[in-house]
């Protein structure tokens, strides 16, 4: 028994002689600040977007969101047990795909609009056809043994789920199996965001860390840490250099990936709900963050001031999402009401 | 404080971390210097110290945060629904109103974040208190849920009314003030943890999401050993300096910022405010002319010319011109293998070779020796991957060579001139119309900094929709 404490007391002790290493190594290279580098860009000013539609239709609380790659239809999913395709142009819903299991917790759309793929607290990652008469289930990803909170397709043949179980899993669709499981994390993984490139792809979890993870290696390239609870949201800044996270410490940040640190972290005094969901606007500009307190709040990323509020719903704002053309920001709420404004 | 929720295996998962955020500025506001001013407040022939009027506590947020009024309202009402400050009129009415109604701090005591959770033994003996002190004083609902918790813990039943009686037998012995205070307090506390029926639960935390400790990760040697190995890797990892990057995204902010509708407004029209879908049609994927905007995007960077159909046309042309195309063709056949099925895969990779790698093949491609070997190493046993090295030096070839080459020529100069660039929808005949004709201002024009000017004729200049609103 004293034996086995020692070894485990001096690998914890090489570990965290590592980790301070490489915390060192992150400040040899922090020579400037966030604050200091954006002082001489304009500042936005106050930003006061409007409610452009209200979609009506979930009878339940929303509780993920998804844009098509056309930046026109849109999927939505609620604990009614039910997934709304939307097209979000004319506020018509085109298709509405009855769930097996009505706990669901995140919902995707595939690049190519053909596919939606939807999971929750029955850990199976189901995918529908939607361009078929009526929506069919194509196939039922069921390896993960916790509950199943965020899915992204990178194809038509693959597809991407993060897990209670602390897992990430890469599926082939063809066949219906795991590719590639990413472990790593120590905490139930609750978000995932794919690269621009598609070569890699970022998690956030309940053990408040985000990590980067290389899709051809199957490997954790990176960690961040920062937070001190869940991260719930995360996203990659456009230009693909650098990652956002929002979590329940109430707190957005943003993290470097070539400097391998974060750089800034928004916050705010008056802010004291958790962070649900974070989208970007085209051009990296302004973060959408949607919180606890039923409010979607607007973030300067290059300075960290909070310059915006979308509020109109009525209660907890739990997905949010800016298509790829840019054209406006769309939010989802327990209130079951959708909103798109811009 | 927050709330804990103690697992199995003792680690703690701070869940509603706002309610620290949330007592720092309650104990903020009752700071004897910087705090709000209290009074006295009647109730009816009673007087209670210590409270507040709605209108204080909004002149008070927004002094202290340095917000506007509308969000020291939200701010406040959010203190009100989650029980750490309560009304004293219209107690069942958790709303803060900007007026002279008056508010009381809740008690630590009676926090939600002080006893948590709220057991079911308590809710009985306050209602038991509640029914004893008079009865049909219990609401609809309280007797529903009294009911019923009698049925559930039927056994403790005694213990809860000997309770429910020792209470009120001491609550005799307060003065009458502070009984009172103590019962609007309890009663405030109750009403959140325990909402009446058809009222919004602010504690709902969604989805239960089950606890799993099969699968949790345990902290064994093994799993240090794994840390330490990903440590390793990790510190070897090369890290550029921050200025660099920090500068790199202040570039990519700027240079998208005309192309970003939130900010600049877009041209025609955006359609989910004009109804026209104009400029969804002027940038299909692959169009007659191409919009000016779109090829000016050409420009920015190499994997902004591959993303797009048209760009993509352009490039190969241009490349066909310097017989040089095969490296544009290997890089898409490559991409094919990478996002497409994988039953084709060995099919694909065959293909390639006949075409681009194979001595005399039609399309032969130029890769340095070391990466060819490699490659054709690797096709024994192809698989979704085995092209990346090929393919990634061939990109670099293209982007270091061609690409900049291509930016430069007439091909590309005359799609950047001949490009379109809307006209702004006209305005609406009726100008009754009810939904906003114009997206709202830029955000650079509303911007009342001083010295604002350069980003003022920046959004003047791409969105000239300065016009009239509605």
């Amino acid at each position: 028994m004293a034996a086995e404490k020692a070894e485990m007391d001096a690998l914890k002790k090489e570990c965290d002689g590592l980790r301070a290493q490489i915390e060192a190594a992150r400040k040899a290279v922090n020579d400037g600040s966030m604050s200091a580098a954006a002082s001489g860009v304009a500042s936005v000013g106050r930003v006061q977007l409007k409610l452009r539609k209200t979609l009506k239709g979930h009878l339940a609380k929303i509780y993920a969101m998804h844009w098509s790659a056309d930046s026109r239809q849109m999927v939505s999913a609620s604990q009614d047990g039910k997934l709304l395709i939307w097209d979000c142009f004319t506020g018509n819903k085109l298709v509405a795909v009855p769930l097996k299991s009505a706990w669901v917790m995140s919902v995707a759309f595939a690049p190519s609009g053909n596919l939606v793929a939807s999971g929750g607290l029955d850990n199976i990652c189901t995918v529908y056809n939607i361009k078929a008469a009526s929506p069919k289930t194509l196939r039922e990803l069921d390896a993960h043994t916790g509950y199943l909170s965020c899915c992204r397709f990178l194809s038509d043949t693959e597809i991407l789920t993060a897990s209670g179980d602390t897992t990430c899993c890469l599926w082939d669709l063809e066949t219906g199996k795991q590719k590639v499981i990413f472990t790593n994390h120590i905490g139930d993984c609750m978000s995932l965001a794919l690269s621009p490139d598609m070569n890699t792809f970022i998690s956030g979890a309940c053990d408040s860390l985000a990590k980067l993870w290389d899709l051809r290696e199957g490997a954790c390239k990176q960690t961040f840490s920062g937070h001190t609870s869940d991260i719930n949201a995360i996203s990659f800044f456009q230009s693909g250099n650098a990652i956002i996270t929002g979590s329940d410490d109430c707190q957005c940040k943003m993290y470097d990936l070539r400097s391998d640190q974060e750089v800034i972290c928004y916050q705010d005094a008056s802010l004291n709900a958790g962070v649900t969901s974070l989208a970007l606007s085209s051009s990296g500009r302004l973060i959408f963050a949607g919180y606890d307190d039923f409010n979607c709040h607007i973030w300067d990323s290059l300075k960290g001031e909070k310059v915006g509020v979308l509020s109109g719903h009525d209660n907890r704002v739990s997905c949010t999402g800016v298509p790829d053309d840019g054209m406006g920001v769309c939010t989802g709420s327990w209130d079951s009401f959708l909103k798109l404004w811009n | 404080m927050t709330i804990n929720t103690l697992a199995k295996g003792g680690c703690h998962r701070e869940q509603m971390a706002c309610f620290r955020k949330m007592e720092k500025v309650i104990v903020a506001m009752q700071d004897p210097d910087m705090g709000m001013k209290m009074r006295n407040q009647r109730l009816l022939i009673t007087v209670i110290p210590h409270a507040m009027t709605g209108h204080d506590i909004i002149a008070w947020l927004t002094h202290k945060y340095r917000i506007s009024e509308e969000e020291s309202l939200h701010l406040g009402n959010m203190l009100v629904k989650y029980g750490y400050i309560y009304p004293l009129k219209e107690p069942r009415c958790l709303v803060l109103r900007p007026d002279e109604s008056p508010y009381r701090f809740q008690t630590p005591y009676f926090w939600t974040s002080t006893r948590w959770p709220a057991s079911e033994l308590d809710y009985a003996i306050y209602l038991a208190k509640k029914n004893i002190r008079k009865q049909g004083e219990l609401m609809e609902y309280e007797k529903e849920r009294y009911s019923l918790l009698h049925k559930r813990i039927n056994h403790t039943w005694d213990f809860v009314v000997m309770q429910a009686r020792e209470q009120l037998r001491a609550s005799k012995q307060r003065r009458k003030a502070d009984r009172i205070v103590l019962e609007c307090q309890e009663q405030a506390y109750w009403l959140i943890n325990r909402p009446p029926p058809g009222v919004n639960n602010v504690l709902d935390t969604g989805l239960e999401r089950p606890n799993n400790f099969s699968c949790r990760v345990t902290l064994n040697s093994d799993y240090y050993k794994r840390e330490i190995e990903a440590c390793r890797k990790a510190l070897g990892r090369n890290r550029v300096k921050s200025s660099i990057c920090l500068e790199g995204f202040l570039k990519y902010s700027e240079q998208y910022l005309n192309h970003d509708p939130i900010m600049q407004g877009c041209l025609p029209s955006n359609p989910w405010i004009s109804d026209d879908t104009a400029h969804w049609t002027m940038n299909a994927e692959i169009v007659p002319v191409p919009t000016r905007l779109r090829v000016e995007r050409w420009s920015f960077s190499f994997m902004e010319l591959l993303n797009d159909a048209m760009g993509r046309r352009e490039f190969m042309t241009y490349l066909e011109k310097e017989f040089s195309a095969e490296n544009l063709y290997f890089w898409q056949a490559c991409e094919d293998i990478r996002h497409g099925e994988s039953s084709k895969i060995v099919e694909k990779v065959e293909d390639i070779y006949k075409n681009f790698l194979a001595p005399g093949a039609a399309r032969w491609v130029n890769i340095d020796s070391k990466t060819m070997d490699k490659t054709l190493e690797g096709i024994k046993r192809p698989h979704r991957f085995v092209m990346d090295d090929a393919q990634m030096h061939i990109y670099f070839l293209m982007k270091k060579d061609s690409y900049p080459r291509y930016l430069k020529s007439d091909l590309y100069k005359n799609m950047l001139a001949k490009a379109i660039v809307p006209q702004e929808t006209k305005k609406s005949v009726f100008p009754f119309m009810r939904r906003q004709r114009h997206s709202s201002p830029s955000p650079a024009q509303t911007a009342t900094q001083a010295g604002e000017e350069e980003g003022l004729a920046k959004g003047a200049g791409a969105n000239s929709a300065a016009g009239s609103h509605f």
